[in-house]
C-alpha cells in the first residue's frame, strides 16, 4: 500500500480532458439518432401499422434482450464479415452505431408509454379541428409526450455517456481507452482509475442538474 | 343546412343510435334531451365522425357524405364544417388560452402565425377573456376554460357547433357565465346542437327541443309546445323528474 499519488492524479487531469469530446461527441450522436429513431418506432407502435409494428416489436425485443457490449461486438467484429460495405467500419462509427439501436429500443417503450398515457381527450378536440392524424401527433399529442418522457430519456443519456466506456473495447481512445494506456505505463492504476471515475461523475452530477432545470421549464404550463 | 339521415350507431349488439333523421337550418339552435344513456354525446359525436355511424348519410352544408362509404377526405371534411365542445373542455394541456384558439388557423386553415395570434385575441375579447390570452388552462376556472373551448369551436367558423353538456362539469358558480356565452352566440345566429339538462337555457334560447329515448328521437318541437304540451307518455315523465329535480329554475 502507498499513499495516494495527488500530484499524479491531478497532472492526469486535463490530460483525460482531451479525450472528453470524443466521449461526449459519441454520446450526442448516438442520443441524436436513438430520439429520431425511437419516436419512429413508437409512432408506429403507437399506430399499430401492420407489419411494420410486428418488426418493430422484434426490433425492440432484441436490442432490450441482448448485452450491449455483445452488439458491440456483433457490430464491429461480426457484420464486417457478412456485409463487405463495412469492412472499413470504424470504432467510433460502430459504438455510435451500437448505442443508437441498443438505446432506442429502450427510449421507444418510454416514448410510447408517455404516448399512451395522454389522455384521449386531446386527440379528439385535435380531430374535432379536423386536424389529419399525423398533425394530431405532431402538434398535440408528441409535445406533451415529450414533457412526461423527458425525465427518463434524460436517464437514458446519462446511461448512454456512462456507455461510451466500452467503445475502448473496440479499440477506440475514448475517455476510459484513453486512462487504461495512462494507467499502464505509469502502473498507478487506482488513481488513473479514481481520476476517470470522478470525471464520470461530474459529468453526470452536471447533467443531473440541467435535468432538473429543464424538468421545471416543462412543467410550466401545469402549474395552477 | 345540416341534415341526418337515417344515422344509425352500434357498440357491438347494443343500438345506440336507431335511425336518427334530424335537420336544421343555417342560424336554428336545437335542444336535445333525453335520460343519460340514451345516446345523445353518441348522436353529437357521429355528426363530425368522432364515432364512425353504422349506417346513414350525414349533410354539413355544400358536403353530403353516405357514411358507409366515407373516405378519410369526407370524414376531414366533416369536420371541418363543425365544431365540438366538450363536456370536460378538451383544452389543448400545453397550449395557452390564445394558442388553444389559434391552433386551427394554423393547422387547418394555413394562416401565418401573427395573423391566426390577431384573429385569436379577437374572439378572446369576444368572450371576455383578453387578458387570458397567455394562460394555460390548468392556471383557468372550469368557466373560463369551457369558454376558451367555446372560443376555440368559434374559430372554426363551423357550419355548426356542437355541444355536449357544456356546463355539466362545471361548479355551480361557473355555469351562468357559459350559458350567457352561448345565448350570445344565439343571438349572433350561430347554428347550435346543444345537448344539455338546463331546462331554462332551452326554453329561452331554443328554437326546437328534442327529446330522444332508447335512441331514438321520441319527440320534437318548439320548447313553448314541448314543455308545456308534450305529447308522448315517455317525454312526459322525463320531464316531470327533471323539472322536479331542477324546480328553482323553472316557473
Ligand atoms: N365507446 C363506447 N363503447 C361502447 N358503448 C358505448 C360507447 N360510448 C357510448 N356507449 C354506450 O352507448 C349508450 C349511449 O351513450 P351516450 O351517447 O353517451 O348517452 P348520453 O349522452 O345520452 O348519456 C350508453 O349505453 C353507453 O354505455
Ligand atoms: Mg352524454
Amino acid at each position: 500500500m502507498h499513499a495516494l499519488n495527488l500530484d499524479y492524479m491531478a497532472g492526469l487531469v486535463p490530460v483525460l480532458l482531451d479525450y472528453l469530446p470524443l466521449t461526449l461527441g459519441m454520446a450526442a450522436a448516438g442520443m441524436v439518432c436513438a430520439l429520431m429513431l425511437s419516436c419512429l418506432l413508437a409512432v408506429i407502435r403507437v399506430s399499430r401499422l401492420p407489419g411494420l409494428d410486428q418488426a418493430a416489436q422484434l426490433f425492440i425485443s432484441f436490442f432490450r434482450g441482448t448485452p450491449l457490449l455483445v452488439q458491440l461486438f456483433l457490430f464491429y467484429y461480426g457484420l464486417p464479415q457478412f456485409l463487405s460495405f463495412l469492412v472499413s467500419i470504424n470504432g467510433v462509427t460502430a459504438t455510435i452505431m451500437g448505442l443508437t439501436l441498443h438505446f432506442s429500443a429502450y427510449m421507444a417503450e418510454s416514448i410510447r408509454a408517455a404516448i399512451t398515457g395522454i389522455d384521449r381527450s386531446q386527440t379528439e378536440a385535435a380531430q374535432s379541428i379536423g386536424m389529419t392524424h399525423a398533425q394530431t401527433m405532431r402538434r398535440i399529442i408528441l409535445p406533451q409526450a415529450t414533457r412526461v418522457a423527458t425525465p427518463t430519456l434524460m436517464n437514458y443519456f446519462i446511461d448512454m455517456i456512462k456507455s461510451t466506456s466500452l467503445a475502448f473495447t473496440l479499440g477506440v481512445t475514448e475517455l476510459m481507452g484513453a486512462t487504461q494506456k495512462e494507467a499502464a505505463s505509469s502502473f498507478l492504476y487506482f488513481e488513473a482509475f479514481l481520476v476517470v471515475a470522478l470525471i464520470y461523475w461530474v459529468i453526470v452530477e452536471a447533467l443531473s442538474w440541467c435535468q432538473r432545470r429543464l424538468e421545471k421549464r416543462l412543467n410550466r404550463a401545469y402549474q395552477r | 343546412m345540416i341534415a341526418l339521415k337515417n344515422i344509425t350507431k352500434r357498440f357491438g349488439a347494443h343500438t345506440v343510435l336507431d335511425g336518427i333523421d334530424l335537420s336544421l337550418e343555417r342560424g336554428e339552435i336545437i335542444v336535445v334531451i333525453g335520460p343519460s344513456g340514451t345516446g345523445k354525446s353518441t348522436l353529437l359525436r357521429c355528426i363530425n365522425f368522432l364515432e364512425r355511424p353504422d349506417a346513414g348519410q350525414l349533410t354539413v352544408g355544400d358536403l353530403t357524405v353516405d357514411v358507409p362509404a366515407a373516405r378519410s377526405e369526407d370524414i376531414l371534411g366533416l369536420r371541418r364544417r363543425t365544431a365540438f365542445v366538450f363536456q370536460n373542455y378538451a383544452l389543448f394541456a400545453h397550449k395557452t388560452a390564445l394558442e388553444n384558439i389559434a391552433e386551427r388557423m394554423i393547422v387547418v386553415e394555413g394562416l401565418s402565425k401573427a395573423e391566426a395570434h390577431a384573429r385569436a385575441r379577437k374572439i378572446l375579447e369576444r368572450i371576455g377573456l383578453a387578458d387570458k390570452a397567455d394562460a394555460y388552462p390548468a392556471a383557468l376556472s372550469g368557466g373560463q376554460q369551457q369558454r376558451i373551448g367555446i372560443g376555440r369551436a368559434m374559430a372554426a367558423n363551423a357550419e355548426v357547433i356542437l355541444f355536449d353538456e357544456p356546463t355539466s362539469a362545471l361548479d355551480p358558480e361557473w355555469v351562468e357565465e357559459v350559458l350567457a356565452l352561448m345565448k350570445q352566440l344565439a343571438a349572433e345566429q350561430q347554428t347550435m346542437i346543444v345537448v344539455t339538462h338546463e331546462m331554462q337555457f332551452a326554453r329561452e334560447v331554443a328554437d326546437r327541443v328534442v327529446f330522444m329515448d332508447g335512441g331514438r328521437i321520441v319527440e320534437q318541437a318548439p320548447p313553448s309546445e314541448l314543455f308545456t304540451n308534450p305529447r308522448d307518455e315517455r317525454t312526459r315523465s322525463f320531464l316531470r323528474k327533471v323539472l322536479a329535480d331542477n324546480a328553482p329554475s323553472v316557473t
